[in-house]
């Protein structure tokens, strides 16, 4: 269970976020939506530890996660996250992207990490890709590069901030299917997107951010078809 | 005018002492280059820290390193050291010039390399769990050393010519400093030093030749 309670975050005067509090239980897929700045994707950093909070409590699995005292190596082994830039390492071949961190942070033999390497690149589509370089991939099967990439530490959460954000439309929806796959499997996601109709189909929950503050949550059906404060409504008559 | 009598015999039969003296040569430039290599990084990595004091040290050092001769810096480990009564035999202050300048010189490469990768590459690394260390070396190093390849193959060329400054803190193993004593034992300057030249200029080539094999292997990306 992912737990935020009250967070406040702020860059010098700029509020990014204003007491945020949101609630995502084992097996759930909440989307958040909103404009740019807003702070969804700040809320992610904020969720895995890379970036610093003010004030509130962010627990993950009754872990807090900005206390001193928490080993954050290892609770981001539980969390993975995806970037609107896929972030390939371009050094590594599509196999040993994958592989690194099981092998590196979880200690795995090379037989072990190859073996959840494969599966999970077999996973999202990119079986026949392991001893290439990321330079070689196009910018959707970079992304569901670093899907795999995320999932071989068999995170118990996932995050995807904005992942088709930079990718040519044609190339998004094999991104979005690996996702939905993801979701159908029961993973638990949170995920700040721009795409509308796929927020709306695999969600449980949808959130509108807004300057920080969270306007609205509630079901796809609540958020799209009934959305009950204007900012929300404002926003869904621009974008849709 | 010219009467002077090419002897090539003599000088060609030295050849296998030289060759000796190109191994010392070749061995004070490889050692200074990985001191070089790993004090470089530590500075090009403080050069970027926050704290004031730590890129004090790194600028002075890489300050002085990059824009004073090499000679006063071989001259400073030898009779400036000794001022202090720490005795470096030739060869140590040799190697400890050279190694001083290569990690200036390459701490300034190294800090352009660490630009050329993007941050997003370490928040991916910390992401997965690595910590900020193993981050920097599986992550941030690799990519950097490509991206600096060819100049430090440029230091590495410079790091073997720099070694025939030996000769001035009475270094007589390296090739220059064999190819000084056979010149004065015979006064055959020409020969022994135009053999000399050769013999750096063919050490140099092979380097530069065999960073290029060993760039085509290691960076297929």
């Amino acid at each position: 269970m992912i737990e935020i309670e009250n967070v406040h975050k702020s860059f010098g005067d700029l509020k990014v976020l204003d007491n945020v509090s949101l609630t995502v239980k084992k097996g759930e897929v909440v989307s958040i939506i909103g404009g740019s700045g807003s702070g969804k994707s700040t809320l992610l950093m904020c969720i895995n530890g890379l970036e610093p909070i003010q004030s509130g409590s962010i627990r993950v699995d009754g872990i807090e996660v900005h206390a001193k005292g928490t080993d954050i190596n290892k609770l981001r082994t539980k969390i993975g996250i995806v970037f609107q830039q896929w972030n390939a390492f371009p050094h590594l071949t599509v196999l040993e992207n994958v592989t690194l961190a099981p092998r590196k942070v979880l200690k795995k033999s090379k037989a072990e990490a190859d073996a959840i390497g494969r599966k999970q690149l077999e996973h999202v589509g990119l079986g026949d890709k392991l001893d290439v370089y990321p330079s070689k991939l196009s910018g959707g099967q970079q992304q569901r590069m670093a899907i795999a990439r995320a999932l071989a530490m068999e995170p118990q959460y996932m995050l995807f901030d904005e992942v088709t954000s930079a990718l040519d439309p044609q190339l998004v929806g094999e991104v979005l299917d690996t996702m939905r796959l993801l979701a159908k499997e029961g993973m638990t996601m949170i995920l700040v997107t721009h795409e509308m109709a796929f927020a709306r189909e695999v969600s449980d929950r949808v959130a509108f951010f807004k300057s920080g503050k969270m306007h609205e949550i509630g079901t796809p059906e609540q958020i799209f078809g009934n959305p009950q404060r204007p900012e929300t409504a404002q926003f869904l008559a621009s974008v849709l | 005018m010219f009467n002077y009598t090419f002897h090539w015999r003599p000088a060609i039969q030295a050849l296998p002492q030289m060759l000796g003296g190109a191994v010392v040569t070749l061995q004070i430039a490889v050692i200074s280059m990985i001191i070089g290599i790993l004090i470089g990084v530590v500075l090009a990595v403080m050069s970027g820290s926050s704290s004031k004091i730590l890129r004090g040290i790194a600028g002075t050092w890489i300050e002085i390193a990059r824009n004073t001769p090499a000679l006063f810096q071989i001259y400073m480990a030898y009779f400036g050291l000794g001022q202090f009564g720490i005795h470096l035999d030739s060869f140590v202050a040799l190697l400890s010039g050279i190694a001083f300048n290569n990690a200036g010189y390459l701490a300034e490469t190294f800090r352009g390399g660490l630009r050329a990768v993007p941050a997003t590459q370490v928040r991916a690394a910390r992401s997965l769990g690595f910590g900020p260390i193993s981050a920097f070396r599986l992550i941030v190093l690799p990519q950097m050393f490509r991206a600096v390849f060819y100049p430090m193959t440029n230091q590495m060329v410079w790091a073997i010519l720099m070694t025939s400054l030996g000769v001035v803190v009475g270094l007589n193993s390296d090739l220059t400093g064999v190819t000084q004593e056979l010149n004065v034992k015979t006064f055959r300057t020409f020969e022994y030093f135009a053999i000399a030249a050769v013999l750096y200029y063919l050490i140099a080539k092979a380097v530069t030749l065999g960073a290029r094999a060993f760039a085509y292997r290691l960076f297929r990306y």
